[in-house]
């Protein structure tokens, strides 16, 4: 299947949940060791959380913790995350990277979301709280879950593994959504 | 499916998201060049392969990213243990006394 990844809408929708492109975002992958963490916190405004899949939001600027030194930054201003970075370069030595087009963004959302993703994911998304997020495994291609709330997910994949994510994540709607009446 | 404990996301989850990645505990040389033809070849080819306890790499590659040490039962499958890359080995048997 293809993805007009310029119009965002509404890909598969039925009674069990809708599934839909995000407009694009400013995305940034973050590296930072343990010393240089703090200086690089106060520049961008927000604390960067510690711990494997907890995630802060500030100042227009969201973050997911991915692993013990890595992040992911979504934001809204992105020449004013990257100069704050760049000026503390020399101090604080990190690696700030521009992923935007690295990923598509979809929203899933409605009664069944939760159980359309267990379709990929290996994983007991039960056991992802609210406000978190993770990196995992769907179907074989690499994932950022967001969990926003119990029946609403955003999920960034690939954009060459799209089709393929996209296309499973159609047939599930349907699937769910014939075997959902309520 | 196996369920591995990822040291750094202390987290329970399955071997999909994870791949194994050799022997663990084997260290490289500190100068190549002096090694000789025998110890290089050790080095880069020689496995215990094991029948029973076996300390391995393990990387949570669809999640944090991050090398681990595993001791895992080449028997039965079975993880005894998981461990931080640079930690020391864990004695076996405290960690067979502690799974049982």
């Amino acid at each position: 299947m293809t993805i007009d990844t310029l119009t965002p809408g509404v890909i598969a929708q039925t009674s069990a949940a809708t599934v839909s492109l995000l407009p694009l975002l400013a995305r940034f992958s973050l590296r930072v060791g343990e010393t240089e963490r703090a200086a690089l916190a106060k520049a961008i405004g927000l604390d960067l959380p510690l711990k494997t899949g907890a995630r802060a939001k500030a100042g227009g600027v969201e973050v997911l913790c991915l692993g013990p030194d890595e992040w992911v930054l979504i934001t809204d201003d992105a020449p004013r995350l990257r100069d704050a970075c760049a000026g503390i370069q020399r101090q604080a030595p990190h690696s700030l990277v521009e992923i935007s087009d690295r990923e598509l963004s979809f929203l899933i959302e409605g009664p069944k979301a939760a159980e359309l993703l267990t379709l990929g994911c290996p994983r007991n998304i039960d056991r992802i709280a609210d406000g978190e997020g993770r990196r995992t495994v769907f179907d074989g291609a690499t994932v950022i879950l967001w969990r926003d709330g119990a029946n609403r997910f955003r999920f960034d994949v690939s954009r060459s593994f799209a089709p393929h994510i996209v296309a499973l994540l159609e047939t599930g709607c349907a699937e769910l959504g014939a075997e959902y009446s309520d | 499916m196996l369920l591995i404990h990822c040291p750094y996301c202390d987290e329970t989850l399955p071997e999909l998201e994870f791949t194994y990645a050799g022997e663990a505990h084997i260290a490289r040389p500190a100068n190549p060049s002096e090694a000789s033809d025998e110890d290089w070849e050790k080095f880069l080819f020689i496995r215990t392969n094991a029948r029973g306890p076996h300390f391995e790499r393990w990387r949570h590659i669809h999640g944090c990213g991050r090398f681990f040490n595993a001791l895992r039962d080449t028997v039965s499958d079975k993880f005894l243990a998981t461990y931080r890359a640079g930690a020391p080995r864990p004695d076996l048997d405290s960690v067979k006394k502690a799974a049982e």
